[in-house]
């Protein structure tokens, strides 16, 4: 009697030990349950579509129906046939390295400057960068708009009595590559921030003992920077490269609203506008999903790298 | 020691030069936005508006469907941004704290999703949000930012929550405290200010997001009061510059005001594993 009752005690305590290690086994999957729902629903699905509606011929009518009409392949060969496709993603490519190197270039600079510089211009600066960073892009394709426009626009009045040239009234969106080069103008104007206040935490984590002790051996500045500073650096550099090569290429707000929307043609498509235009605005949806399978599958061969390293990261951490 | 002063002189003379060039356009529009009229066409640029107007100001705010959609931004940010805090919070909670199976798939799912274009999803999202007659409607733009909101808030806060130190967790649990408790009492004090931060910038992203409202959207009274800037130059010939920089003003400011009570712990968060790595 009594060994039984031990032993379903010990039974019962050893089930109810299993029973725990069980839900705190399940516990991480309950947190995770909600987000992967969410996400499965809002985004998942979706994709799921538009791997479907890819494949179909699906208009304004199928879009009513909810129901397109099986064509097989048929929306990746015109886009792949279509001329305008590989001009767009050739002057995407072209635009978005432009807008990269210059970001990255102008941003690592300023950084490098605010080492230099004396607190006070270090607070001043910092201060306008980050007030640069904060302009909501709407806002900025507005400024820029009144700035850069042909009439009474500050730039040109500025460039004129610099002695650049005489620009008055010279009107900046006539052809696609002054219209692009204003688009770069203001997506580097606003990314510079983020890069140099990025470049410069990095910086800061450069040990002074190391320069101090490298420049007690005799180096020059210039090898000190490249054997202590620069290797301190480039995996931040990496980092906002990759990031900033899929956000220039994705890119649509301010190429779109700054060259507006009646100039939007062909000649300066870029890749996000040219899929907004053929697959949303002509309400060709079927040829539109086949265009944005095209585009993902480009930037996710993009950003592997990028994935690659924070994945690491993650894991490490 | 001279040369070094004079370098760095000259190094500031650079840097204040920067700082002219880079806030220029910021000062342009709140200086034109206080200007008069015949200040703002002159050919002849007025750099500071010394007899300051705010007729502009009141020209903008008088503009139809401003203030509806103003009311719809706040509702659909707060809703999008409520929704992400508390999923991916608990989500957070998961990577930071556990180990198990499928979390390296879920990190490349949440990582890798951040990295989609936009543009690439429209055609999906606004087919799919059709068919369930949520176009035209605040609930759909809320799914859609959600599909941003929910990955950047997770990576975010678990960037955040392993800043915390293991050991006070476990002195908690020492005490006798079941691991609900632990959280409650010390772990939810100290990530408070991470949640806080995550949810401004998951605020201000979804408060400047435009290709989607702009596509979803279609009535005035239900826009957002960025595509409504966007709308703002309409087809006139001759442009109300004074009133569209005091309107650009108006949006960028709650912009700011929380940009530059959290720019220092996000730009920490979004580099702090880039900056270890």
């Amino acid at each position: 009697m009594a060994t039984a009752a031990g032993t379903t005690t010990e039974w019962s305590r050893r089930r109810s030990l299993t029973w725990r290690a069980v839900a705190r086994g399940a516990v991480p999957y309950a947190l995770v349950a909600p987000v992967v729902a969410v996400m499965g629903a809002i985004l998942g699905y979706p994709i799921y579509s538009l791997v479907r509606i890819s494949l179909d011929r699906y208009g304004l009518f199928e879009l009513i129906q909810h129901k397109g009409v099986y064509i097989g392949l048929k929306n990746f060969g015109s886009v792949l046939h279509d001329g305008v496709f590989w001009h767009t993603l050739v002057r995407t490519i072209v635009f978005a390295a432009a807008n990269v190197g210059l970001t990255m270039v102008f941003g690592t600079l300023i950084a490098l400057l605010l080492v230099k510089v004396s607190a006070w211009v270090r607070l001043l600066l910092t201060a306008g960068l980050v007030l640069v960073w904060s302009m909501p892009p709407v806002v900025a394709v507005q400024v820029w708009n009144w700035m850069t426009n042909s009439e009474n626009g500050v730039l040109n009045y500025i460039l004129t009595e610099l002695h650049v040239g005489n620009y008055f009234q010279h009107n900046w969106y006539t052809t696609p590559f002054s219209q692009l080069s204003m688009v770069t103008t203001l997506i580097v104007w606003a990314a510079i921030p983020f890069v140099t206040i990025t470049v410069y935490a990095a910086l800061s984590q450069v040990p002074r003992e190391l320069i101090e002790a490298a420049e007690i051996d005799g180096a020059r500045s210039w090898r000190v920077f490249l054997d202590v500073t620069v290797p301190v650096i480039t995996p931040v550099l990496l980092i906002l490269t990759s990031l900033s090569i899929l956000w220039d290429f994705g890119v649509f707000t301010q190429p779109y609203l700054l060259i507006g929307q009646p100039h939007i043609n062909t000649g300066n498509y870029l890749m996000s506008i040219y899929l907004f235009e053929q697959g949303y605005v002509s309400a060709n949806f079927g040829r539109g999903a086949a265009i944005s399978i095209l585009m993902l599958v480009i930037v996710a061969a993009m950003s592997v790298v990028y994935v690659r390293r924070m994945i690491r990261i993650g894991e490490v951490t | 020691m001279n040369v070094r002063n004079s370098h760095r002189t000259a190094w500031n003379v650079v840097g204040v030069a920067l700082f002219v060039v880079m806030i220029f356009p910021v000062f342009w529009m709140v200086s034109t936005a206080f200007k008069r009229d015949d200040q703002i066409t002159a050919l002849t640029p007025t750099w500071f508006p010394l007899h300051p107007t705010l007729r502009h100001f009141r020209d903008a705010l008088a503009k139809p469907f401003f203030w509806t959609d103003v009311k719809n931004s706040v509702i659909i940010v707060l809703v999008t941004v409520g929704i992400a805090m508390v999923l991916a919070f608990l989500a957070a909670v998961a990577l930071s704290k556990y180990h198990f199976t499928g979390r390296k798939l879920f990190i490349v799912l949440v990582i890798g999703i951040q990295m989609l274009p936009g543009a690439g999803l429209i055609i999906p999202l606004y087919v799919v949000l059709a068919r369930y007659h949520e176009v035209n409607t605040l609930t759909g733009v809320i799914l859609v930012y959600l599909t941003g909101a929910l990955p950047f808030s997770v990576w975010t806060l678990r960037g955040f929550m392993l800043g915390i130190p293991k050991e006070l967790e476990e002195a908690a649990m020492v005490d006798g405290s079941t691991r609900f408790g632990a959280f409650a009492r010390i772990l939810l004090p100290l990530v408070a200010p991470g949640l806080v931060a995550t949810s401004v910038f998951a605020f201000i992203t979804s408060w400047n997001e435009y290709i989607f409202a702009r596509i979803l959207l279609n009535d005035s009274s239900k826009q957002t009061v960025t595509v409504w800037l966007s709308y703002f130059l309409g087809s006139l010939r001759q442009t109300d510059y004074g009133a569209l920089m005091a309107a650009s003003t108006l949006t960028a400011i709650p912009v700011v005001i929380f940009f530059l009570l959290v720019q220092r712990r996000i730009a920490f968060g979004l580099t702090a594993g880039a900056v270890r790595g």
